[in-house]
């Protein structure tokens, strides 16, 4: 495809729009499957929320 | 009440987590179906008789502008929300909305630059369409940086929140100064900024049919894939949002484990 004398200046804001498209797409996806891991961790190792452990620290005070 | 009852629905995390994970797919992947097929359609459209083969920057950079202006009508939106009514997801959703806005601003200045060269004879030209976008890009990043500034959460929130609202003064002010505004009952009349911006491209506008196809399918991909980014932005602040209070609950347990071990 001939793109005509002003190619260079449509290619680079195809190219500048991918870049920073992508690179957008890509750091939300690494941070979603980052926090999710975090989660599960926090989880698997039994952590649960304030409600529910401040319950938990006052039957254990008054134990 | 129908619409009560949705913002009703919406406003619990839990369920807004369960509602989006079934709909981010598909809207993900109908935003790229769209954006492919507007591409197809506008690089095999014919070249414009005065711009020539340039106009392709046109299905890029016009969406880009459009979405850095929702973008922010959105976060403003969502300031509101949190300032006026408390919605619980109004603050993830202007947190979520502040960054990709940001990106899609950058991309209209430096596709508006890359199109203004050869059009116009220069990147740049410091008047009111340019520079009150220029400005909206700041404001972004102003966002951005006072909520990252402050570790409060919730104060940080709140002043984002506000400073969200004064600068959504800046939209109409980028619309008029390329269209003007007349309102004749009002006795209003500014009249538009001496500019080489020539008025938005969209559903009124004179172009060629060849050409306005694929650009409102390009706008409308380009909707939809903010819209699906903006969503798994949310999705990954009520996250961080739940493995921060899951770390405060284990830290204050973890104290009144010592403090019970100490008294006794």
């Amino acid at each position: 495809m001939d793109l005509g004398s002003h190619a260079a200046f449509i290619i680079a804001s195809y190219a500048a729009a991918i870049i920073v498209l992508t690179g957008l797409i890509a750091w939300l996806v690494y941070e979603g499957a980052h926090q999710k891991r975090l989660l599960e961790d926090l989880e698997a190792r039994g952590a649960r929320r304030r409600s529910k452990s401040s319950t938990a620290t006052k039957s254990t005070a008054n134990t | 009440m129908q619409t009560q009852s949705i913002t009703q629905k919406l406003a619990n995390p839990t369920r807004f987590m369960a509602l989006s994970g079934a709909i981010l797919p598909w809207l993900s992947a109908t935003a790229a179906v769209i954006i492919a097929y507007a591409m197809y359609r506008g690089w095999n459209a014919p070249p414009d008789y005065q711009q020539g083969e340039t106009i392709l920057i046109m299905y890029i950079h016009v969406p880009f502008a459009w979405l850095a202006m929702m973008g922010y009508a959105l976060v403003a939106f969502s300031s509101f929300g949190l300032l006026v009514f408390r919605h619980p997801l109004a603050d993830v959703s202007a947190k979520a909305a502040a960054p990709i806005g940001a990106a899609f601003t950058f991309l209209a200045l430096v596709t508006g630059s890359l199109w203004g060269k050869p059009m116009w004879g220069t990147y740049w030209v410091w008047d009111a369409r340019l520079t009150s976008v220029l400005m909206l890009f700041f404001l972004y990043l102003g966002l951005i940086a006072l909520r990252s500034s402050i570790e409060e959460e919730t104060l940080a929130s709140k002043l984002t929140a506000v400073l969200a609202l004064v600068g959504v003064a800046l939209l109409p002010f980028i619309k008029i100064s390329v269209e003007g505004l007349s309102i004749p009952w009002l006795g209003l009349e500014i009249p538009a900024w001496n500019t080489l911006h020539q008025p938005s491209t969209g559903m009124g506008s004179t172009i060629h049919i060849s050409q306005r196809i694929p650009l409102l399918l390009s706008a409308f991909g380009f909707s939809l894939a903010f819209f699906a980014m903006h969503m798994k932005a949310m999705r990954t602040e009520i996250l961080r949002r739940r493995v921060k209070a899951l770390r405060i609950a284990e830290v204050d347990r973890a104290r009144a484990r010592e403090a019970v071990a100490a008294a006794e």
